[in-house]
């Protein structure tokens, strides 16, 4: 009754085999709204900041206003003294002020030595809300202010001024091959240039923060978070718990974007004060503190210098960077050079990256670390290559695409690469040739003027792994329920995997039930990050699906008297090949009703050997500039995306869109301004100064086209990562849109009206 | 000093104790448990904590409680009846026009509020009833779609 009538159901593998593709799929690449859509239209998914316990206190954290101070003196008289106060902790104590780490650098969770505003000082915990922010602020603390350094550019000076004692270099990393001088000699063009984007900062619009509550020795956190077991790892290693002891849930949370994928001090801090005061603690942060302290993309100061043949044929490109992330070692400079090495085909690559520290919040994976960077420097030099050389910017790219990876050791090839696909039927669908010689040939007349721009991109990751474990248990009545630890941040996860197990077992996806994101009772995962969680997922799901087929039909050959491999499963029933009048439907087996369950275990497979899984995108867009005002309009955006199999058409075109916009932020809109010359603060810690593109600022028209590729190697469902490479280009596409309509190429982000506009001025008064 | 005012939310009328300087949000959420109007930043920049008061839409961080009393409230709950999902809800659901969800509610309650006063808008009109209401998930294009999707039913 809940199998779908009349389709096809895959063909069980024996044990031991590997299931092969899917030939044809029934539920799977379809458009399927949400599995949890009615929760989250109608105001009852219970995110994590919705939670409310019996005897719950509210938990404030007051952080350093300073971007490098000292910690001399904490007194909590003052903010112990309002009535329903219940604890308050800071410095000093050995039971409370435990040791904390970034990376390799240790210090603590109320750190002697501040060295970015927004560090923790002092936590209270109170009856209400208001009264503990009145509490946290009633804490006096007696701050040794020092001198800061918050601007990268300058954190290698001479006399800057030391964020830890040992100096303010954290490292540089070097990669080289060929001969980049032998390169650039070769070339009939060499261009360079200086690049640099602004930091951004994610901002999901769920605040970061966590409820924590103890029964006993057991903590229990309800934390918005990308991973729930990163979260229970990192809990336990500091309190000293047993992984067991540790639960984390995360069902619902309000958007991450790689800011949540890591375990923060407040977790630990909400836990510490639930301890103290024996009631439950909820610990949300104020939005301004999610700007200074839970991670940005940090910015990135880049020199690109290239050799192109006449032809086409990339020579040479020498690319370094200057970045930091921040205060603490934090990936400040994290794949930012890897397009360089990987993207375009290229003999001689050298590339320097140098990550500093400064006086500001670390930086955390914002969604594609490193690569829009990388690609705003890279794509806008490819098309001055291009106009150098009298050449088509497709056609330049296209004339450099690998089909094996360059920066890897021992240049393994992609499973597949559809780099060329993407910009071929990406130039056709959107009218490339067309749409240039109209902008070519559009008169000077007036003030708007018109431009197109496109650009292209590798993700260094994006084909999952292990490990994963999903549990799948189909109960007597031919439902099931489907067990896993991975988040859905947003993306859709919970709604493919129920897609998965459907397409294999022949169910409806109505009758699949997903429980997850939860330490105690779902499946260990890696966290939702890296645009990892559907290949690693998907594959760990149908192969719990699996699982159950082959356990059924086992069950069925003992009651039937049959050889199992005599048995077919069909969805509704178990039908023997030989003799088709033999068959049972699957509730009757008496072994399933006996049990009441049959329970799949399903594990993610390895990745394929000597090749890598990577997705792969091209943009094209079309912009309009006010030479009078410097405003920049976005008319039209087209994506076009090989990230393997489409699991799911409408959660696909969502993740494009979002993600084209995300990227128009970074082009367009994002700063994250520092007053570096005076108090090293953040100016725009709030959503009216640091501006998110809102509904007005995107185009109407973003078009996601998927090239699809069948991907049999990859994994067991052909998928590849999606939301991450499709946020990759789009910064470069608009800035090469801007120099198509104006001709001003734009080489520092943000192209916002106030930079425009002096350089159009700039631009009429140089004639 | 809590002061005893009424609300009325979703079509009924509640007495509620409150702070002076409680904001309506909070009074929704903690003392009326009504947790769909979230909170994105409580300063009136993201417009998570939409609610409709008194037919208007308004960033309840903004309002304080004690300036709500006698109004009247909508909030995401009082949407659905007994015939199911408000249409406008309905056409998120179907258009894909929910990533993470957590501006949801207050993008459905610009919107219908927006559909009320003018059940015809253009697609500029429904941007700019939303341009008030951040989203860093879904870029905008579904929600514009399901808006306009049930003006044109
Ligand atoms: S929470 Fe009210 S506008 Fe953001
Ligand atoms: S869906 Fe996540 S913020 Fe809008």
């Amino acid at each position: 009754m809940y199998y779908t009538e009349g389709l096809p159901v895959p063909e069980t593998p024996s044990p031991g085999e590997t299931p092969g593709p899917w030939e044809r799929t029934d539920v799977v690449g379809k458009p399927r709204p949400r599995v949890d859509a009615y929760e989250r239209v109608s105001g009852t998914a219970v995110y994590p900041s919705d939670i409310v316990l019996p005897r719950m206190l509210y938990g404030a954290i007051l952080r350093c206003p300073h971007p490098h101070a000292q910690v001399k003196k904490v007194d909590t008289t003052a903010a112990e003294a309002p009535p329903r106060v219940r604890a308050v902790i800071g410095p000093g104590d050995p039971k409370t002020d435990l040791p904390w780490s970034f990376r390799d650098v240790k210090t603590t969770l109320f750190p002697k030595t501040c060295r970015f505003e927004g560090e923790p000082v002092a936590a209270v915990a109170a009856e209400t809300l208001y009264q503990a922010w009145d509490a946290a602020g009633a804490v006096r603390v007696d701050y040794k202010v020092l001198p800061h350094v918050s601007d990268e550019r300058r954190a290698l000076e001479k006399d800057a001024p030391k964020v830890h004692e040992n100096g303010n270099k954290l490292k540089t990393d070097t990669y080289s091959r060929g001969d980049v001088e032998k390169g650039f000699f070769e070339a009939d063009v060499v261009l360079e240039q200086h690049y640099r984007t602004e930091a951004e900062v994610h901002t999901p619009l769920e605040l970061h923060g966590c409820v924590a509550n103890w029964d006993g020795d057991v903590l229990t956190i309800w934390e918005s978070t990308q991973g729930v077991y990163a979260v229970q790892s990192r809990v336990a290693e500091v309190l000293g718990l047993p992984l067991s002891k540790v639960r984390v849930i995360g069902h619902y949370m309000g958007g991450g974007f790689g800011s949540k994928l890591q375990t923060s001090r407040y977790s630990i801090v909400a836990a510490l004060l639930a301890k103290k005061t024996g009631r439950p603690v909820k610990s949300f942060l104020p939005r301004e503190a999610t700007f200074l302290a839970m991670g940005n993309r940090p910015p990135s100061n880049m020199t690109l210098k290239a050799g192109v043949k006449k032809d086409g044929t990339l020579t040479a490109l020498s690319f370094t960077c200057l970045g930091t992330g921040g205060a603490y070692p934090a990936g400040g400079t994290s794949l930012v050079d890897w397009q360089i090495r990987d993207l375009y085909l290229c003999p001689h690559v050298r590339t320097e990256c140098t990550d500093v520290y400064i006086n500001a919040g670390p930086a955390r994976p914002f969604r594609a670390p490193g690569h829009p960077q990388c690609s705003w420097a890279l794509e806008q030099m490819l098309d001055a290559l291009a106009e150098a050389i009298g050449m088509d910017p497709v056609a330049l790219r296209l004339k450099n695409v690998p089909d094996y990876s360059q920066g890897r050791e021992g240049n393994p090839p992609y499973t597949t690469t559809g780099l060329k696909q993407c910009f071929k039927e990406g130039a056709r669908r959107f009218g490339w040739e067309k749409a240039r010689r109209k902008t070519a040939g559009q008169e000077k007349k007036g003030h708007l003027r018109r431009g197109v721009g496109m650009a292209g991109s590798v993700w260094f990751v994006g084909g999952g792994g292990p490990p994963s474990t999903v549990i799948l248990k189909l109960f007597s009545d031919g439902s099931a329920n489907l067990n896993m630890g991975a988040s859905d941040i947003g993306t859709g996860t919970k709604t493919v995997m129920a897609m998965v197990a459907a397409e294999e077992l022949g169910l409806r996806p109505e009758m699949i039930r997903i429980e997850h994101a939860d330490t105690g009772t779902t499946q260990y995962a890696t966290p939702s990050g890296g645009s990892k969680t559907v290949p690693t997922e998907a594959p760990t799901v149908r192969d719990a699906a699996v699982q159950v087929k082959r356990r059924l039909l086992q069950m069925a050959a003992e009651e039937m008297d049959l050889p199992v491999e005599d048995l077919r499963y069909t969805g509704d029933d178990i039908v023997s090949r030989s003799r088709p009048d033999r068959r049972i439907r699957i509730v009757d087996i008496s072994g399933l009703k006996r049990q009441g369950v049959v329970v799949g275990v399903g594990h993610r497979g390895p990745n394929p050997e000597k090749k890598t899984v990577n997705p792969f995108c091209a943009q094209f867009c079309e912009v309009e500039v006010n030479t009078r005002t410097g405003e920049l309009r976005i008319l039209r955006f087209l994506s076009t995306n090989e990230s393997g199999r489409v699991m799911n058409r409408l959660t696909f075109d969502s993740q494009v869109i979002g993600g084209v916009t995300m990227g128009i932020g970074l082009a367009a809109t994002e700063m994250r301004i520092l007053d570096a010359n005076r108090t090293g603060k953040m100016v725009n810690r709030n959503w009216h100064d640091y501006k998110l593109p809102t509904s007005l600022d995107v185009p109407a028209d973003i078009v996601g086209v998927p090239i699809e590729m069948p991907d049999a190697e990859a994994n067991i469902s052909g998928a590849k990562g999606l939301g991450e490479p499709v946020t990759i280009p789009t910064a470069a596409a608009v800035a090469n849109a801007v120099y198509d309509a104006v001709g001003i190429r734009i080489t520092e982000s943000p192209i916002n009206p106030l930079k425009l506009s002096s350089l159009l001025e700039q631009q009429k008064k140089e004639g | 000093m809590k002061k005893l005012i009424t609300l009325t939310v979703n079509g009924k009328s509640h007495e509620v104790a409150v702070e002076p300087n409680e904001t309506l949000t909070d009074t929704l959420r903690y003392r009326l448990g009504l947790t769909g109007t979230k909170k994105g930043c409580e300063v009136g920049d993201c417009g998570s904590c939409t609610v409709v008061m008194d037919g208007k839409p308004v960033n309840s961080c903004l309002v304080l409680a004690m300036q709500a009393a006698g109004r009247t409230i909508e909030t995401i709950e009082g949407m659905e009846t007994e015939k199911g999902l408000h249409p406008l809800q309905e056409a998120f659901v179907e258009k894909g026009a929910i990533q993470c969800g957590f501006c949801s509610p207050g993008m459905i309650l610009s919107g219908k509020s927006l559909l009320e006063k003018n059940p015809n808008p253009s697609e500029a009109e429904i941007r700019g009833a939303i341009s008030g209401n951040l989203c860093r998930c879904t870029g905008y294009q579904k929600i514009v779609e399901a808006i306009q999707s049930v003006k044109s039913e």
